[in-house]
């Protein structure tokens, strides 16, 4: 596969903060790549750098194989970006918004490519209303519906479904796949880890680094631990008592612990007879697969 | 024990009923989860159980207390906290402290222990001072918590308290709702995210003001998805994708990274059919087929989904 961006030891810093500490990673044409991480990891100032909204202090950012900061106008031509605080125009109506950013890009010819995308996201039957009286879901898919009408080859998404409810999000991931399919590059930011796993490679980011980088699967086979799940009496003494006395790592997840081990026949049984020694009842344990949450908190602990 | 008994619970505004014959009980030291898309009348709910809001009909016991009659007995002994913030941010740490003890009318004594405890739980010991503007979203998060149970209250209403909060203050800020309930604090608690959803013991869904499923996490993946989830794996994701889309036991198709989510229906006989359609007709090399477990998001689909075929069909 053809890498279409290429960022080498990328830096940016704002005032004493260290935002993005030297990353490298490079973007195939046609995957869905996602910048995951909490709040501050550097996701957004990634991506910004990337579209050339913000320059970087040191390192480089080559997409389609040119340099982003000589020809920045070139190559924000042929790619899309959508910001968590998209800018729509009110009082206009869906139509004379996708109108809007078309003649922004220079796009003549743009009446058949805005029914496409209309169609596409389904907003058609909508499309003389004006934007301030859409529900927030209908509002993010005008954004991305005309962030794509100069037929972007790449299309940058700053965490897209931050606060919008499970309906909206499932249908915008649809319109990803759709997006997918005509050959888009989609690169994006989450801060939700069940997101990431439907990306075809990820990074993680924590505190400006990259702390893991690959397919969603390869990055869970590199644990090589074991993970149990145990539900039980006495959730927060079980907790401490695995963590403190017996010396694995625990994570919480409400009524329920995963516990990392190295091995479910060596060590459950160790578990188990400390916790029944502080009568802890155990009211059900089984082994799971590890999810890119527990990676992640593994990994962001291991950091420190 | 019930901390929370909820009778055919009913609002309107005008015409519109928010709020539509809604029954539920909550037990006490619970963490009770209530779902719905926005709109569905969970903050109408809420404000009606927090005695804010009178109902058009029907009551609820909240602590003892009737809503009806008893409303500011309610209000003394809930806390509540939105998903704006209640704090001040001109105001220091210490000043929001302060101010909610005297709105919750704490006494002296009881205060200054009361007070340790909230920069306890917000790790904000000898930040006092600070100006509560600055504080990382997490950590105000756990302020706001704090001070709306700073007078220990049975029962706290959380509306949505996770909005736009980063993964990890998420989840340290579920360990303090749990050490909540383990206390005895029953909690009711508003969410978008359905992973939060796992982490509380019993779950409602609402939708158009009206109850459409409840249980725990487990019993609402059991009884409401009766169809099968498949992941595949295989190469030409896309070209595998486009022709799974037409197949008639396959209800839904999603990527999901370099693999593919299918819904099948009662069309679908075995896995032989999925091999045969992709290995030999279109020469798509499948690597794996596994059932998989639904997230509580594919719950949430589902049974919104039947419950708007089921209300077109009435109208």
């Amino acid at each position: 596969m053809e890498a279409i961006i290429k960022i080498k030891s990328l830096k940016k810093s704002y005032d004493d903060i260290k935002a993005v500490k030297d990353i490298s990673l490079e973007v195939y044409e046609g995957e869905m790549f996602g910048l995951v991480g909490p709040d501050g990891a550097g996701k957004t100032t990634t991506i910004r750098i990337l579209c050339g909204l913000l320059k970087p202090e040191s390192g480089s950012v080559k997409i389609f194989e040119k340099d982003i900061i000589k020809n920045k106008k070139e190559i924000q031509n042929q790619i899309g970006y959508l910001s968590q605080k998209f800018s729509l125009y009110g009082d206009l109506s869906i139509d004379e918004n996708i109108e809007f950013f078309a003649d922004i890009h220079g796009v003549k010819d743009y009446q058949q490519r805005r029914d496409e995308l209309l169609e596409f996201t389904r907003l058609k039957p909508f499309r003389n209303r004006i934007a301030e009286k859409l529900s927030g879901g209908m509002k993010q898919k005008l954004a991305l519906a005309c962030s794509l009408i100069h037929k972007p080859k790449i299309i940058f998404l700053d965490e897209p479904t931050t606060g919008v409810d499970p309906v909206s999000r499932r249908d915008f991931w649809k319109i990803l796949s759709g997006l997918i399919k005509e050959k888009i590059t989609i690169v994006l930011t989450t801060p939700y880890l069940d997101e990431a796993e439907r990306c075809n490679r990820v990074a993680l980011m924590n505190k400006g680094e990259i702390i893991s980088l690959d397919t969603p699967n390869k990055i869970k086979q590199a644990l090589e631990k074991e993970i149990i799940e145990i539900v039980c009496t006495k959730i927060r003494e079980a907790y401490k008592l695995i963590r403190d006395e017996i010396g694995f790592e625990v994570q919480m997840f409400g009524d329920r612990i995963n516990v990392i081990i190295n091995n479910i026949e060596k060590d459950y049984p160790k578990i188990e007879k400390a916790l029944k020694e502080h009568s802890v009842e155990i009211l059900n344990y089984r082994k799971i697969t590890p999810s890119l949450e527990n990676i992640f908190i593994h990994l962001v602990r291991k950091a420190g | 024990m019930n901390s929370i008994e909820v009778n055919n619970l009913t609002k309107k505004f005008g015409s519109f009923t928010a709020v539509d014959n809604v029954s539920f009980n909550v037990k006490k030291g619970e963490i009770f989860g209530f779902l719905g898309a926005n709109g569905a009348g969970k903050s109408t709910t809420i404000r009606m159980l927090c005695a804010i809001l009178e109902p058009t009909s029907g009551d609820a016991i909240v602590g003892r207390y009737s809503i009806n009659k008893q409303p500011d007995q309610v209000k003394k002994n809930i806390g509540y906290m939105s998903q704006r913030f209640s704090l001040y941010n001109d105001l220091t740490v210490e000043e929001n402290i302060n101010f909610f003890g005297g709105v919750y009318g704490l006494e002296e004594s009881e205060f200054e222990e009361r007070k340790k405890w909230v920069l306890k739980i917000a790790n904000l010991e000898g930040k006092e001072k600070t100006l509560t503007s600055s504080l990382p979203g997490g950590i105000k998060q756990r302020l706001a918590l704090g001070t709306a149970v700073i007078h220990k209250p049975e029962i706290v209403f959380l509306d949505e308290p996770t909005s736009g909060v980063d993964p990890i203050s998420r989840r340290r800020f579920w360990d303090l709702i749990h050490e909540l309930s383990s206390e005895g604090i029953t909690v009711l608690v508003t969410t978008h995210y359905l992973e939060e959803a796992e982490y509380c013991n019993n779950i409602i869904l609402i939708n158009r003001g009206k109850i459409i499923a409840q249980g725990t996490s487990d019993e609402l993946k059991k009884n409401y998805i009766k169809n099968t989830i498949l992941q595949i794996e295989c190469d030409k994701v896309i070209e595998a994708l486009e022709i799974l889309e037409k197949q008639n036991f396959v209800n839904e198709v999603s990527i999901f990274g370099n693999s593919i989510h299918i819904v099948v229906n009662d069309n679908y006989k075995n896995e032989e059919q999925i091999r045969n359609l992709l290995e030999k007709n279109h020469s798509i090399n499948v690597f794996r087929i596994d059932s998989i477990v639904p997230t509580l998001e594919d719950v949430f689909i589902h049974v919104l989904e039947e419950d708007k075929e089921n209300g077109s069909s009435k109208n």
